[in-house]
């Protein structure tokens, strides 16, 4: 009896709620820890970048327009079907080189991190929101709004976890998004839209492409329909980057970096408010 | 006769002030004919302002280095109302190592609850010049005496005493974080609102912890000046509150000083472009109140006369010198016609001229070259094939001024639809449906306020929700108040001043 041959995967991107492999139809290979090739990743470029913002533009409307307790609920159902998958990401992380006890601990990690981002969004209102007592005769009240599309440059350390930490805070404020994965482990976030493509997360909501940061952070930082940048890569040039082209068109551009991606300090509304747009509205008070 | 007029004129209890005359369109050329205004001058016989200023540092007047000088003058007649220093690189340096100091042994030591009522004595002293801080406002400025009576100082005042109170209760406004101030704030304020730009700016830096290096616009530096007093009379700490004077350069050199944590500015999009961009991995902190293109939609069911009002306000409130001015009309294609008609009737009855006179609607143009701003906007306007309208009416012979002007026959795309005027111009654009209203709307790069008229209220939400910008005037316009958040979306700006929210620009935040 011979052994079975495996059925190995061909890592796409995640663009639109499809899964099309880069335009330039180039990969790149990702290796684990003893430098054996796991996988060939797309080596996506500024069209593949184009592509994603226009997906995350056409579903802003209808991802804004949600109700708060619909958007909570498709972030728990994302946190649902994950769990469902623990064992798939614990091997993936595996991997990666990351040993067993801490890849179960991640993947428990960023699955309660969604439950937390899940309560968030209909609370974030109350918790930012204001009715303003002003001295002429109004009614005026402050209310958040999303920012818009925001662009996230995931760190290469816990590429699960770091990438969800990231994309729920966005995701709870209305956003939407383009995630640039881990250059050196991007696979888990790959593997993760699968994830979101089964949790009634519309299409075009979040999108993740790989490939060469260097490549792909000035695109994605300069695209002129692109409203934030939220970078958790601790590297200088990047960040001068990313603010000299969020200059472009006054982006929010926040910067975020954890030591240990495990920290509850790492759930917070304070991670939300970056990409909210705060909205004062009045109305005369009369007879 | 005068009574007698008064009386047929529709209240007007919404939209602010009440004006003079009356909207009706079939009594407007009736009124103008029988009621001729007298002038009625503010006096500025009891308002000191000196020959030449310095700059303000650590509590004292002190020289420019390079001893050069600048001049402001009232751009409604022309005159020289007095010199000032222009700040280089070296003053500001001075002025930020003073702050600095300030920061680290006076200002920080206090407790928030002494700060706050250094704040709320400056908010009454603002109250006690105020009738002096308004006529030098205008006289500066260009802008009616009843708006920097009215609005201007008023607001200011209001300003300092809203943050006064938060300085002792910031953990309420913060819940689970420890908000620690950021240390230096620059701050560059612009000429079309200079004391109340100045609170803005200052009132929640102050309340925060933070000092300040102030640098007021070259064209009204005169009430930061006079502001400097009374800083001085509160016996404010020495180098609390700094003013540098000058001009770009002397901002750049604030933007670009290694020692300043935060800045804040206010002015327009494209120097907040070159802002952000040339702090870029400083660390430095930063806000932008930028530019904007407000629309103003005009549904069908909407009051009419009440809109009229409304778009009066809007487009010329402060000779349209406002970020956030409604300066594009869309109205629903089925009351276009009579709508345009009442305004240009209500138009006719603005009066133009003397800043200090109380009846003045529209004042001065701020300087020259924003006049010729405006006026070579008016010639693209024109060259684009728009079709121009003016009041009739003379103006005076001195000093900087423009007709209030519409636009009709204009297109998305023109540049007068895209482009920020800051002056007295509207666009005209008619619309079918509200989707159409909304998409307009939200078509330039601008996102900062916006104006709708309509007695439905399900559609003021309706609209409301779906345009992208920082402040929504549901049936009013250009209304401020210091609990009220100001500021952009989009390329209009990126934070908040004003309320709970306009603390956050000034402090640090550390979980607890």
């Amino acid at each position: 009896m011979t052994d079975r041959i495996e059925v190995l995967k061909t890592y796409k991107t995640y663009i639109g709620g499809k899964f099309p492999r880069s335009e330039s139809e180039r990969t790149y290979p990702v290796s684990d820890s003893k430098g054996n090739l796991i996988a060939n990743a797309c080596r996506c470029t500024r069209k593949d970048v184009r592509e994603a913002v226009v997906a995350a533009r056409a579903s802003f409307d209808g991802w804004q327009g949600r109700s708060a307790y619909n958007r909570g609920q498709i972030i728990y159902r994302i946190a649902e079907i994950l769990e469902g998958r623990k064992s798939q990401f614990t091997e993936e992380l595996e991997r990666t080189g990351t040993k067993t006890k801490n890849a179960v601990t991640e993947v428990e990690s960023a699955i309660d991190r969604l439950i937390y981002y899940s309560g968030w969004t209909d609370k974030i209102s109350q918790v930012f929101g204001t009715i303003n007592p002003v001295a002429s005769s109004h009614f005026n009240f402050s209310v958040p709004e999303p920012s818009g599309i925001v662009g996230i440059i995931a760190p290469d350390d816990s590429p699960l976890l770091s990438t969800i930490s990231l994309l729920a805070p966005v995701l709870c404020g209305g956003n939407t998004c383009v995630i640039i994965a881990s250059e050196k482990n991007p696979l888990p976030a790959v593997s993760f839209s699968e994830v979101l493509h089964a949790s009634d997360v519309p299409g075009g909501v979040v999108n993740i492409l790989s490939g060469y940061r260097n490549e792909l952070v000035d695109s994605l930082t300069s695209h002129m329909d692109v409203n934030g940048i939220l970078n958790a890569v601790n590297d200088e040039n990047i960040v001068k980057l990313t603010e000299e082209n969020g200059s472009i068109n006054i982006k929010r551009v926040y910067h975020y970096t954890a030591e240990n991606w495990l920290d509850e300090i790492h759930e917070s509304p304070y991670i939300i408010h970056p990409f909210l747009e705060i909205k004062t509205t009045w109305h005369p008070v009369s007879s | 006769m005068a009574d007698k007029l008064k009386e047929t004129m529709p209240s007007n209890d919404v939209n602010g002030t009440p004006k003079p005359s009356s909207p009706n369109a079939d009594t407007a050329e009736q009124i103008t004919m029988l009621w001729e205004y007298s002038p009625a001058p503010e006096s500025s016989e009891h308002i000191s302002i000196s020959d030449k200023y310095h700059h303000f540092i650590g509590g004292e007047w002190v020289h420019p280095e390079k001893g050069r000088y600048m001049t402001t003058i009232n751009p409604a007649t022309e005159n020289k109302l007095a010199e000032f220093a222009e700040g280089t690189s070296e003053d500001v340096k001075r002025a930020v190592k003073v702050a600095r100091k300030a920061y680290e042994k006076s200002w920080s030591n206090l407790s928030g609850k002494e700060r706050g009522k250094y704040i709320f004595r400056l908010a009454r002293m603002i109250q006690e010049k105020a009738r002096e801080l308004a006529i030098i406002e205008s006289m500066d400025g260009g802008k009616p005496i009843r708006e920097s009576r009215d609005v201007d100082v008023p607001l200011a005042a209001a300003h300092f005493f809203y943050y006064a109170g938060w300085a002792d209760k910031l953990g309420y406004a913060f819940p689970g974080r420890k908000a620690d101030p950021l240390g230096v704030c620059g701050q560059i304020i612009p000429w079309n609102f200079p004391l109340l730009m100045l609170a803005w700016k200052i009132a929640p830096a102050l309340a925060t912890g933070n000092t300040v290096v102030l640098k007021p616009a070259e064209t009204t530096p005169l009430t930061a000046l006079k502001f400097a007093e009374i800083c001085m009379d509160a016996g404010l700490p020495d180098g609390v509150v700094n003013i540098v004077t000058g001009a770009g350069q002397t901002g750049a050199a604030i933007v670009n000083h290694p020692d300043v944590d935060k800045i804040a500015f206010t002015g327009s999009t494209e120097i907040g472009k070159i802002i952000q961009k040339s702090i870029a991995g400083t660390g430095k902190k930063f806000t932008l109140e930028l530019g904007g293109k407000g629309p103003l939609i005009i549904f069908e069911d909407a009051p009419i006369d009440q809109a009229v009002e409304g778009i009066i306000n809007a487009i010329f409130f402060n000779q349209g010198h406002v970020c956030c001015a409604g300066s594009r009309l869309l109205v629903q294609e089925g009351i276009s016609e009579k709508l345009i008609k009442k305004l240009k009737d209500r138009m006719e009855t603005l009066i133009i001229g003397d800043p200090l006179d109380k009846n003045t609607d529209i004042g001065a143009i701020n300087s020259r070259s924003q006049y010729e701003r405006i006026m070579k906007y008016l010639e693209t306007g024109k060259n684009e094939g728009a079709e121009m309208y003016q009041t009739s009416g003379s103006l005076p012979e001195n000093g900087y001024f423009c007709r209030p002007t519409l636009f009709t026959g204009v297109s998305q795309s023109n540049r007068i639809v895209q482009e920020e005027i800051f002056g007295p111009v509207l666009t005209i654009q008619t619309f079918r449906t509200p989707d159409e209203a909304i998409e307009k709307a939200n078509n330039t790069p601008y996102g900062l306020a916006s104006g709708i008229w309509t007695d439905k209220g399900s559609k003021i939400f309706k609209t409301g929700q779906k345009i992208r910008s920082g402040v929504m005037w549901a049936n009013t316009y250009n209304k401020f108040d210091p609990t009220a958040p100001f500021g952009g979306y989009k390329e209009s700006g990126l934070g908040r001043e004003g309320g709970l929210h306009g603390l956050y620009p000034y402090v640090n935040l550390t979980p607890v």
